[in-house]
């Protein structure tokens, strides 16, 4: 009796336990939903960080040396970030492999039934917002394209730092730049459009009543992010926001 | 009426298909699909060929057993099954093709008719309560709030079609595993073993091939029961759940 109780409360390894859930079919969703949001998260952060630039070079420069000023901290950020990345990315080419051989043979005929453009597109969009990341982190980050940025420098409350504000209106003065920012922005609100009111599905909490109101939200949100980030670049370029400070 | 049909035709599992056309000639418009193929099948007969094979069974859109994807859609346009699908729905000269339902784990036997033994390995692995044996126990003694009853109804009302998974361009069976798991699991009738079905159907789901849900929500359009894909949300959130008391001790599977 006791013998038999012991077991039945013992179970399975804990390890075994986890490894089974996160290579299950609802697991590897779940971590790509959860990943997602902080993905999000992210994202909101880093707009509401570049709307600094509306308020002049001193705020943009000065929320960028805080950052920089995080040392260590940014590192385990950055690094972080990365980490999810990998997982988003990693998990959905698992589900993709796995549902790619489902159906061996695919329909004459193919009716997209009910599906989205944007849940139909989510691998595609993925995809070219990592190239655009890539790019991105290239372009103001490391400054690879420009090495000339690195020594954009200003003073600040009487400490010379890396003139952020101005490196930002030089990269967006470029139609080109500014045109394949768009696009990608574009195409991330196309990815989140599907994905912010996917997530509370795979988590499991949309309801026959909440999920239209879930899906509506999401779509909002996805284009006011849209919006949002490229209100810079048509500010500069369009409306000459910063022109004056790269003459 | 006068169709021309464009019909998978396969030997049997392990050899190649092809589409075939076939003329379907004088066809009463209060016919119904599989009637429609009886008759062709009848002319096919005729001129010395071999029928098309299709399942069916009761015709009158409760049992479960017929399929097909007419031009693309299992079970055709309108939401119902394929028995109940008349052909005063088509247009007079359309071409219609006609294909089995194309999920990796429901094996070709032959033609239209595939094996769903698969949804029935789902069944085997949960979709079942412990009954206590001995005289019939009250009637109304266990208390069940009607929203509760209700939901449990709307689940059971999936015949097993497969049609989810046919629709889904994953191949994923969650709206069937998902309708199954919520009409025991809601009722305290079938709450003893609900963390264990749940488990138990999604891992058997998995072993079995059937793809992943990407939230498509192909699956409900078609679904002639009209199951709702909120019981996937649901299967989601219990199957985290149990998977976790599983892993802390709380529960075994």
């Amino acid at each position: 009796m006791s013998a038999s109780s012991a077991t039945s409360t013992a179970g399975i390894p804990i390890h075994e336990a986890l490894c089974r859930w996160v290579f299950s079919s609802i697991g590897k969703k779940t971590i790509v939903a959860v990943t997602g949001i902080l993905l999000v998260l992210f994202v909101t952060g880093h707009m509401l960080g570049n709307f600094t630039i509306y308020f002049g070079p001193d705020l943009i420069n000065a929320y960028a040396k805080h950052l920089r000023d995080l040392g260590p901290f940014l590192w385990v950020i950055r690094l972080g970030l990365l980490a999810t990345v990998f997982l988003h990315i990693f998990f959905t080419m698992l589900l993709w492999k796995e549902n790619a051989t489902a159906r061996p043979q695919k329909y004459a005929v193919g009716d997209p039934i009910k599906t989205t453009v944007f849940a139909r597109t989510m691998r595609l969009t993925g995809l070219f917002v990592v190239a655009f990341v890539i790019f991105h982190l290239g372009h103001f980050t490391l400054m690879i394209f420009n090495p000339s940025w690195t020594h954009l420098d200003t003073e600040l409350h009487g400490e010379t730092v890396h003139d952020v504000y101005r490196m930002v209106v030089l990269g967006f003065s470029n139609p080109i730049v500014s045109a394949f920012y768009i696009i990608s922005l574009g195409l991330l609100a196309f990815h989140l459009s599907h994905g912010i009111g996917s997530l509370f599905q795979t988590l499991g909490l949309s309801t026959r009543k909440m999920r239209p109101v879930y899906e509506a939200v999401a779509r909002v949100y996805a284009w006011a992010l849209f919006v949002g980030y490229s209100s810079i670049p048509i500010s500069i370029l369009i409306f000459g926001l910063g022109k004056n400070t790269i003459k | 009426m006068n169709f021309t049909l464009r019909v998978w035709r396969q030997d049997g599992p392990t050899t190649a298909g092809r589409f075939e056309e076939y003329p379907a000639k004088n066809i009463p418009d209060e016919a119904s699909f599989l009637e429609m193929l009886d008759i062709v099948n009848e002319e096919l007969e005729k001129a010395g060929k071999e029928s098309v094979q299709f399942d069916h069974d009761c015709r009158e859109g409760i049992c479960g057993m017929c399929s097909l994807t007419i031009n693309g859609v299992p079970h055709g346009p309108g939401r119902g099954t394929t028995c109940q699908l008349y052909m005063r729905k088509f247009q007079d000269g359309d071409v219609i093709t006609i294909e089995p339902f194309r999920v990796g784990a429901f094996p070709i036997l032959r033609d239209l008719a595939v094996n769903r033994t698969a949804l029935d390995k789902v069944i085997q692995a949960g979709g079942f309560i412990t009954a206590r044996t001995g005289s019939a126990p009250d009637a109304n003694s266990v208390p069940i709030p009607k929203v509760v009853a209700d939901e449990s109804m709307d689940a059971a009302a999936c015949i097993g079609c497969g049609a989810c998974a046919a629709a889904c361009p994953n191949s994923s069976a969650m709206l069937f595993v998902s309708a199954k798991a919520a009409h025991l699991g809601l009722l305290p009738q079938g709450k003893p073993e609900s963390e264990r079905r749940t488990v138990r159907m999604v891992r058997t789901m998995d072993d079995l091939g059937f793809g992943n849900c990407s939230n498509y929500y192909a699956c409900e359009a078609v679904c002639p029961a009209g199951i709702s894909a909120s019981f996937i949300a649901r299967l989601n959130r219990q199957y985290t759940s149990a998977a976790a008391r599983e892993a802390v001790g709380a529960t075994t599977i």
